[in-house]
């Protein structure tokens, strides 16, 4: 043969499309995908000095060595919880919404002005204050959802341009109201929320249960779990998670259905920016108490890897979630401060890789 | 032994539940043209794939011209002179006809010179009768002009081997005249043409000689068409003999169920598509729609089923007017709808059998309840319909992808037959199919007219109209240019190439 390629092995290679995919094989390879990155992110590692077992012990520890650093991770775990099930929910439909980052500071900004305006007066009780804010920030984000989601629908706008464009509106949004509006003193940051305004902590029951001391956790981490609870119930057992699963396979087999197109794409795209804005509703309420620049280390854009990641599984996003909020807050402790992105961006990219090996198969034979 | 251009012994292909191949032997002789003729998933285009280098078989051995050969990638079998024309082209529509027919070859190897190539790609389609123009772009041509791109670029790489899957299934009748010209043209000088199809008179009319599978196995291998029939090629395919006539009952039509007045609607390219339409379907009633595709007949089932905009007129279903209102009116009114494109319409092709059953009847009990969908209920109602069809699938949770066409249409069929229709609009709903399953579709059609449902059939067979249909109206350029009741064959082609005149007369 003149084009085979033995390479002198004994053996062959090939690969061949897949015809059937067993119910195993997706986490499976999402697994195998984390440790191939994990296992490239230690030859990095070790090219900038670094120790990679030590490094990853570390990591380990930093993140759930303890009751202290877990309720840590899973502080940073619950925005991320949000922001992923926001993009699983459009992708599930092909809706690229890539604008959860400015979702989420929306979301932010419009629970924090209905506090700072003084819509919500300090004497309001908190339950019924923190409510009005999760509407207020549930709002926001669904409207910086609308925008992208009525161009789409109406004038076919392409929504990955939108969404990424609206964050930095979103963003600079924020900015102006936290130096030239709500700016205490002069300083990126508006006043401390008062603490009707605060959402409860772990470490609030410490009287009662000396062990929750310290403990960081929010209730924000209940309402994500909640909205994960919804979500699933969304896609898999609502006439509507049908119609996001048809409309996301095949549009037209979708409108021979008699599926609205354009009120469900508006529709997902609010519901997803809804997610993302409780999400900065949460980080406002349970973390920051206040509004400032910079709320988000970039909890939008993770988002977009946990959704892809967990599969667009809701359950598994809070997985996921978890996994990369250890990862983040560990990132501080590691030097260069750059190598826990890296590690993220070889996840993301391993993982896209791999789907690969979910549509075709690899074979090896023998040489006779 | 004889002059073996391709000797195919043993071969052996799996797929998961699936043994498509199974000991298969296959013999081409140089400059024949030989037919592979099989029911939708007996084993054919796999067989051809293996040979192409597409798939690697578990068993068995190949050789060409005498020599044994072991092809790794579709590459290492062209360079033996064995290519394969699939039924989906592989063209980029942005690219000129030489360009596509370049792509992928090491020349030229810098410099374009594309107008000489240009020449050679002319005389090349000359010599084997391919009229194309190489400076014009892929979507600038029809589908047969594309076909006739794809046989170029075999040609132009040397094959000597020529495997062309169901290539007369997205043609036009004069076009198949041309392909059949060129493939024998191709035979005389020495090249050896695969042919894989399902239709019998097709194979009758081209082959020279014919190997028919059935379920992965070869019941008869490399036989002369001079030698057989029709009728046995069917039995070979089928298994047991099939029965050409449908007793279909007289039956006195109801009342008017579907009726257009006026109708005009544009095409998808914002040109006129139906030209003041008007039509009646009675209750109990076939009236089947003959004309050469791409005459109509799509626009006219999408006004009915509230997917295209009806620019004027009235579409009266039941007496209601459902002209530009949504599909959901239509599905809630009772209309049914077999599209013609079973893929891109009719399916999600990644959901499961299960989600493409329940397309039109999710919405209510026993499905939903409230907001919610009841998945068990709805695996329930596929299950029923899985085997009240015979669908053969793995299972319902089995992607609609992986079923073969004949099931994916008895699928659809289900779907919208269920659903006990007052009208069933029913486009082209045996096309592709093999004979076995055209048989299970038309009687089902049937069923319903007994049932007093409405039908309104298009389908290019006329021999499938004839025998389903209580009237039949002809359609050309978007106008019903005339209407038969006796199967007047000669009348019915004048119609459909543009004589109304003549017919009227």
């Amino acid at each position: 043969m003149t084009t085979q390629k033995t390479l002198g092995l004994p053996f062959r290679i090939w690969i061949e499309p897949r015809l059937s995919v067993p119910a195993w094989l997706s986490p499976a390879i999402s697994v195998g995908a984390i440790i191939v990155a994990l296992l490239l992110g230690g030859v990095v590692i070790a090219l900038v000095g670094g120790d990679p077992i030590a490094t990853y012990w570390h990591i380990g520890k930093a993140a759930f060595g303890n009751l202290g650093v877990f309720s840590d991770t899973l502080v940073m775990a619950t925005p991320l919880i949000f922001v992923g099930l926001a993009c699983s929910l459009a992708f599930r439909m092909k809706l690229w919404n890539i604008g959860a980052e400015g979702q989420f500071y929306m979301g932010a900004l419009g629970a924090s002005a209905v506090i700072l305006s003084g819509l919500v007066p300090e004497s309001t009780p908190r339950p019924l204050t923190l409510f009005v804010m999760a509407i207020a920030g549930l709002l926001s984000g669904a409207a910086w959802g609308f925008l992208p989601g009525f161009l789409k629908a109406r004038l076919k706008v392409n929504e990955i341009i939108t969404t990424l464009m609206l964050n930095y509106i979103a963003i600079a949004l924020v900015n102006f109201f936290v130096f030239a509006v709500w700016s205490e003193g002069g300083f990126q940051m508006s006043k401390t929320f008062p603490r009707t305004a605060w959402f409860p902590r772990l470490s609030d029951l410490s009287q009662q249960f000396p062990a929750l001391r310290g403990l960081t956790t929010h209730l924000g981490l209940g309402l994500a779990i909640l909205a994960v609870g919804v979500v699933w119930y969304i896609l898999y057992r609502s006439r509507w998670g049908y119609e996001i699963r048809l409309l996301g396979d095949n549009p037209r087999a979708a409108e021979y259905a008699g599926i609205n197109i354009v009120s469900n794409t508006v529709l997902v795209m609010m519901t997803s920016g809804a997610l993302a804005g409780l999400a900065g509703m949460s980080e406002i309420a349970g973390v920051v108490h206040r509004l400032q620049t910079s709320i988000s280390p970039g909890f939008g854009f993770t988002g977009i890897i946990i959704a892809w990641l967990a599969k667009l599984n809701p359950v598994a996003v809070i997985i996921v979630s978890i996994l990369f909020g250890g990862l983040i807050l560990a990132g501080r402790e590691i030097q260069p401060a750059g190598v826990p992105r890296l590690i993220q961006g070889i996840i993301l990219f391993m993982l896209i890789a791999s789907d690969v090996l979910l549509r075709y198969q690899v074979k090896i034979e023998r040489v006779k | 032994m004889t002059n073996l251009a391709v000797e195919m012994r043993g071969i052996v292909k799996r797929f998961p539940g699936v043994l498509a191949n199974d000991h298969v032997d296959f013999e081409l002789r140089a400059g024949e043209i030989h037919a592979v003729l099989g029911e939708n998933g007996a084993g054919k285009s796999t067989l051809m794939s293996v040979l192409a280098g597409l798939y690697k078989a578990e068993a068995g051995t190949i050789s060409v011209n005498g020599q044994s050969v072991n092809f790794n990638s579709p590459r290492d079998a062209i360079a033996r002179g064995i290519g394969m024309i699939h039924q989906h082209f592989t063209l980029i529509a942005s690219q000129t006809v030489t360009e596509n027919i370049l792509l992928g070859l090491d020349e030229p190897r810098f410099f374009l010179r594309l107008s000489e190539y240009d020449q050679r790609m002319a005389t090349l389609g000359e010599r084997f009768g391919l009229r194309v123009t190489p400076q014009a772009k892929v979507w600038q041509l029809s589908v047969g002009e594309q076909q006739r791109v794809e046989i170029l670029k075999m040609l132009y790489r040397g094959v000597q081997v020529l495997i062309m899957d169901e290539p007369t299934a997205v043609l036009a009748p004069q076009e198949i005249e041309g392909l059949i010209q060129t493939l024998r043209a191709m035979a005389s000088e020495g090249k050896s043409i695969i042919f894989i199809s399902h239709k019998l008179n097709e194979v009758m009319n081209v082959a020279d000689r014919v190997t028919v599978l059935r379920q992965g196995k070869v019941t008869a291998a490399g036989v002369q068409t001079a030698e057989t029939s029709i009728p046995e090629l069917a039995r070979l395919m089928v298994g047991r003999s099939v029965v050409f006539n449908l007793d279909k009952k007289p039956q006195a039509p109801g009342e008017i169920v579907l009726q257009l007045e006026n109708v005009s609607a544009h095409n998808d390219k914002g040109l006129s598509a139906l030209k003041n339409l008007s039509l009646t379907v009675r209750a109990g009633e076939v009236v089947g729609v003959a004309g050469v595709a791409g005459n109509g007949q799509r626009e006219l089932a999408e006004v009915i089923t509230g997917l295209r905009p009806c620019l004027s007129g009235r579409v009266l279903v039941n007496g209601e007017n459902v002209a530009n209102r949504s599909p959901l009116t239509a599905i809630r009114k009772g209309v049914a709808h077999v599209p013609e494109d079973r893929n891109h319409v009719g399916s999600a092709p990644n959901l499961s059998l299960t989600d493409n059953m329940i397309m039109k009847s999710y919405r209510s009990s026993p499905l939903a309840t409230g907001w919610s969908l009841n998945y068990a209920a709805a695996r329930q109602r596929a299950e029923t319909l899985k085997t009240d069809y015979a669908i053969i699938a793995p299972s319902v949770e089995t992607q609609a992808r992986l079923l073969s066409g004949g099931n994916l249409q008895r699928a659809i069929l289900a779907r919208e037959l269920s659903a006990q229709p007052r009208l069933l609009i029913a486009m082209q709903p045996t096309r592709g199919l093999d004979v076995g399953a055209i048989e299970g579709v038309q009687r089902l059609l049937l069923t319903q007219r007994e049932a007093g449902a409405a039908i309104l059939l298009s389908s290019e067979e006329l021999e499938e109209l004839f025998a389903l249909s209580d009237r039949i109206v002809v359609i050309y350029e978007g106008e019903i240019v005339g209407e038969v009741t006796d199967h007047d064959v000669e009348k019915i082609g004048l119609m459909m190439t543009g004589g109304r005149q003549k017919a009227k007369e």
